[in-house]
């Protein structure tokens, strides 16, 4: 008969605010955000790995977050969907999402703005090739993958225009 | 009339659902958390086909922050099987939402563990102790049939249905054809548009006050609370059912009442707590829906020396799983399309649904219909092949023909409007299709296997639940509607509820749209009540988002409560500014929306209008007192009880088109085929927000190009599913989808307000077009593509292997001209 395991103490740093909590070892990291924390903007869509609707920021860089134990968090500084926007004002990628029509039921969109937000970040002037390899490992259902694609074009255009400082 | 003058209809307006979505801030069942929820997890039985001949739940119960556990002998001792929609024999099966002594399919359930915490609940269920006596499995719906291996003893057959569709004279037209083509077998796989938020319900019978209380993602909850209505045996009105965000559903979230009667029985074991169920993907996988999987055999097909389609024969069978649930609806959904896009008046098609040991089916989007134009098209294509016609020009020789609009088809739908030889055109142009062709020739001489294939279909929508009289005529359903609500609430803001379940497909948006147009503001001032919600009171009995019909029955309610609403500011607008109606007009003012007297200028504003009515009312005459600026409007859709004898009437209401053209190549040394070019084409009629619309087309492809060549529900001998996971299953990405082009005709519909069809089904347009591709590829090595799923497996089968797809084993042609 399973024993409930003893708690293991983390801090992990989410969106910029620090989280000093107590979890079970096999805690997922989207359990920890999701239910310890309450930040429920990140999904879950399967459970292989495959999906990525799970998608976070982790030390910068884009992780599946079940497939990751909340413990191996512990120190980590994790960004989701909820630290995007600054001040209430929407991140470029958040913007151009919505200006392409890049989502429809919204479920898969968190963890692709996420990969999106990687990928612009090593490189500013992805081709088309190099966009859909970076979502690979995200599945949208809804959207056909088209004004997914037009999104992140149309987001690394607007991260790199002047009136964008970051 | 009025003014419905503001162009909000028709314009790309951002949607309304995005600024909550896009910042993470969208309600999803599983983001919700009651005081004092439990936590629900199933056992599921490994055996496809078993006897259950123990279930120990002692240790499981013992374990600490375990409630309780449910079992199938518990559910059966206090409540009535689900409702079965067909006809006797099958009406005698007892569906229960947990296996009582046998089981049908792997996955089905048979007990529920209920716990504190989601973990408890899943290490509790892995100490519920079962032990199953094995049972031969039947997973082929023609060996089924046979009935050797019985799924449900109380019917006596695993025959769900049969019937005979027979239109025209089908025996003179043979006799006088040119042409006979025969066609032994085609199969139209299995397969699910796996909406990436599984099956998630929170469920609570609440003994204070006996109602049940569901927070749910199921996408048809009027149909479900039916369902479950008559299964727990308490009053309809007590069951309160709520959506908010759902992550996907393409109709698979229809059939989930099962679960959703299990939270409840579990929460009224556990003293009314609230009890949260969220289903895994392996379980979505292998139990809670699949599409439609269908064989087609002993297709005769008649054309006349000039390759003009007089008669198809044939012999069509179902497999809908173990349970027919939703079904046999599918038995007579596929006839709103019975032939597709051509013209031939005589058909006879004996159509059978059989029980198998695998996971029950749902309305995967194209439902039923799909397999049916699949169907078609391979047959078009097979003939046109067969004769030397190339696949362009033996369509538009078959087509309906646009002046033919409106058409009735032999068995009595009339398609509402279309055009589909300009369809055509404007596909080929879009795809280069003069210079495709010489590219092909070149490919050819260099010994590659390049093939265009062109699939043409329909997206039938606003369905005539009078077919399920067709099925069996005691059904008491017919006709379809909607209902909606507009208001102004009492500081005057305009508030819109509808009962649609939306998952994505924006009917906020759209919703706002047609309110902004009929009240002249603009879409910003409309909110629009996310999701579905009975205490709203605006559902009917058909209310929900399946079939292809927000556009036509949701939109045109939206727009009757709106014109109604308008109706009663009118009259109270001409009473406060003391003039006549005809000289009032809508608009916005300094004080934001507000109606203005044409002469005076002197206005009222809405928060003015709803004071009046709601908490100001000494002010109003008597003969104003019914005005509640509260306005309920049901939509219903014009349709008549078929005729059940005959198969005979107008089953749907509107008629979107797809025309697809894919040109294809098959690697020679991989047999992996490659997407080179992709052109989709549509007509839903007149479109509400054109990004949405193709918005959905590009959806509904990549399901399409997705289920032709990656995604089906594989199972063994043995009835395992093969295909349980996403790894296994591999849904359609960013890697695997070519870029669409995309572009549209309009032929506007005659039947909506303002002349637009559903869409959003698509018709599955890329499984036959990919189909048609494959076989113009290889039609040269003597091959005929008879399944509807293909990877590099089946082409290397076909072409090295050669045991199937063979052209001599399955094709005959008869010439007699």
């Amino acid at each position: 008969m399973p024993e409930a395991a003893p708690g293991v103490s983390i801090q992990v740093c989410v969106n910029g605010k620090l989280h000093p909590r107590e979890v079970e070892p096999r805690k997922l990291l989207v359990e920890f955000i999701r239910e310890d924390l309450e930040l429920t903007g990140t999904h879950i869509g399967c459970d292989t790995t495959y999906c990525g609707a799970c998608t976070v920021l982790m030390n910068g860089a884009a992780v599946k977050s079940c497939t990751v134990f909340a413990v191996q968090a512990d120190g980590a500084e994790i960004t989701t969907v909820e630290g995007l926007e600054k001040n209430g004002d929407l991140h470029p990628i958040q913007k151009a999402f919505g200006d392409c029509y890049g989502l429809q039921c919204g479920y898969c969109t968190p963890g692709l703005m996420i990969s999106a937000l990687q990928l612009l970040k090593d490189n500013p002037t992805p081709n088309q090739e190099q966009i859909r390899k970076a979502i690979a490992g995200n599945t949208c259902r809804c959207t056909g993958y088209q004004n997914i694609f037009k999104a992140i074009e149309n987001a690394a255009a607007k991260l790199r225009s002047p009136s964008h400082a970051d | 009339m009025g003014c419905d003058g503001a162009g909000w209809v028709g314009k790309g307006l951002a949607r309304k659902e995005d600024n909550r979505l896009l910042r993470g801030r969208g309600k999803f069942i599983d983001d919700i958390r009651l005081h004092d929820m439990l936590y629900l997890k199933f056992v599921r039985s490994p055996y496809a086909h078993a006897k259950v001949t123990s279930l120990d739940t002692a240790v499981a119960e013992a374990l600490p922050g375990v409630i309780c556990t449910l079992t199938g002998a518990e559910i059966a001792n206090q409540t009535n099987p689900f409702i079965e929609i067909g006809p006797d024999p099958f009406a005698r099966i007892k569906d229960y939402p947990l296996a009582v002594s046998k089981v049908r399919y792997q996955g089905e359930p048979v007990a529920a563990v209920i716990a504190t915490s989601p973990q408890i609940a899943d290490d509790a269920a892995e100490l519920v102790q079962v032990d199953y006596e094995s049972l031969e499995v039947v997973v082929d719906g023609e060996e089924a049939l046979k009935d050797s291996v019985l799924l449900h003893e109380e019917a006596g057959t695993n025959r769900v249905w049969q019937g005979i569709f027979e239109y025209g004279d089908i025996e003179k037209a043979f006799r006088e054809a040119a042409h006979v083509v025969r066609i032994d077998k085609m199969h139209f796989h299995r397969f699910s548009s796996t909406p990436l938020e599984n099956n998630a319900v929170i469920g609570q019978w609440d003994p204070k006050d006996e109602h049940i209380y569901y927070w749910c993602n199921n996408s048809f909850p009027s149909f479900a609370m039916q369902f479950i209505a008559a299964h727990l045996g308490i009053p309809i009105d007590r069951i309160r059912v709520q959506t908010f965000d759902i992550g996907g559903s393409f109709g698979i979230k229809i059939t989930s009442y099962p679960q959703m009667s299990v939270c409840a029985l579990a929460s009224k074991k556990a003293g009314g707590r609230p009890v949260k169920w969220i289903e895994t993907r392996s379980e979505h996988n292998v139990s809670s829906a699949h599409g439609n999987e269908r064989t087609f055999r002993d297709t005769r097909v008649a054309l006349d020396k000039n390759a003009v389609i007089m008669a198809i024969d044939s012999r069509h069978i179902d497999d809908c799983g173990a349970y027919p649930r939703y079904e046999p609806l599918g038995c007579v959904i596929w006839a709103q399309v019975f032939p597709g896009v051509y013209r031939f008046r005589n058909a006879r098609i004996d159509f059978s649904q059989a029980v198998t040991n695998k996971c029950p089916v749902g309305p995967n989007r194209g439902y039923s219909r799909m397999q049916h134009l699949w169907f078609l098209e391979r047959v078009v294509d097979i003939c046109a092949h067969q004769l030397g016609i190339p696949p362009d020009e033996m369509r538009l020789r078959n087509y309906i023909r646009p002046e033919e609009f409106p058409y009735t088809t032999p068995n009595g739908c009339v398609y509402d409007s279309g055009n589909y030889p300009k369809m055509l055109q404007v596909a080929k142009e879009r795809i280069g299709w003069e210079d495709w062709q010489k590219k092909q020739a070149m490919a050819r001489a260099e010994g590659r296997w390049l093939g265009i294939g062109i699939g043409t279909t329909l997206d039938s929508g606003t369905n005539n639940f009078g077919q399920s009289q067709i099925v069996n005529p005691n059904a008491p359903f017919s006709g379809n509607s909607q209902g909606a609500n507009c208001k102004l609430d009492i500081y005057g803001e305009v508030v819109v509820a509808v009962g649609s379940c939306p998952q994505g497909q924006g009917h906020e948006t759209t919703a706002a749209q047609v309110v902004a147009d009929v009240l002249n503001i603009h879409p910003d001032m409309v909110t629009v009540r996310t999701g579905f919600d009975t205490e709203r009171n605006v559902h009917t009995g058909a209310s929900g988002t399946y079939a292809s019909q927000f556009a036509v029955s949701g939109l045109s309610a939206v727009h009757g409560a709106a014109r109604k609403l308008k109706s009663e500011m009118e009259r109270l607008a001409a009473f406060l500014l003391k003039t006549g109606e005809e000289n009032l007009e809508f608009g916005m003012g300094q004080q934001g929306p507000q109606i203005r007297a044409k002469d005076t200028g002197s206005s009222v504003n809405y928060w003015q209008l709803a004071n009046v009515v709601n908490v100001n009312s000494a002010v109003l005459p008597a003969e104003l007192y019914e005005l509640t600026l509260n306005c309920r409007y049901v939509w219903r859709a014009p349709f008549k009880v078929p005729d059940k004898e005959k198969k005979y009437g107008s089953l749907t209401l509107t008629y979107a088109s797809q025309l697809h053209i894919a040109v294809v190549e098959i690697d020679r040394d991989t047999f992996i085929p490659h997407i080179l070019e992709y052109v989709a084409v549509d007509d839903c009629g007149k479109v509400i927000n054109p990004p949405i619309v193709e918005g959905q087309v590009y959806g509904a492809t990549a399901h399409g190009i997705g289920a032709a060549l990656m995604e089906r529900c594989l199972y063994d001998a043995v009835g395992n599913m093969l295909t349980a996971t996403f790894s296994d299953y591999t849904p359609i990405t960013a890697v695997n989808i070519p870029n669409v082009r995309y572009a549209h005709i309009e032929t506007p519909s005659p039947h909506s307000y303002n002349g637009a069809k559903g869409m959003g089904e698509g018709g599955a347009a890329p499984i036959h077009t990919i189909s048609a591709a494959l076989q113009d590829a290889l039609f040269s090595s003597g091959i005929v593509v008879s399944d509807s799923f293909n990877n590099a497996d089946t082409l290397y089968r076909a072409m090295v292997a050669r045991d199937i797809y063979q052209a001599g084993d399955l094709v005959k042609l008869e010439k007699r001209a």
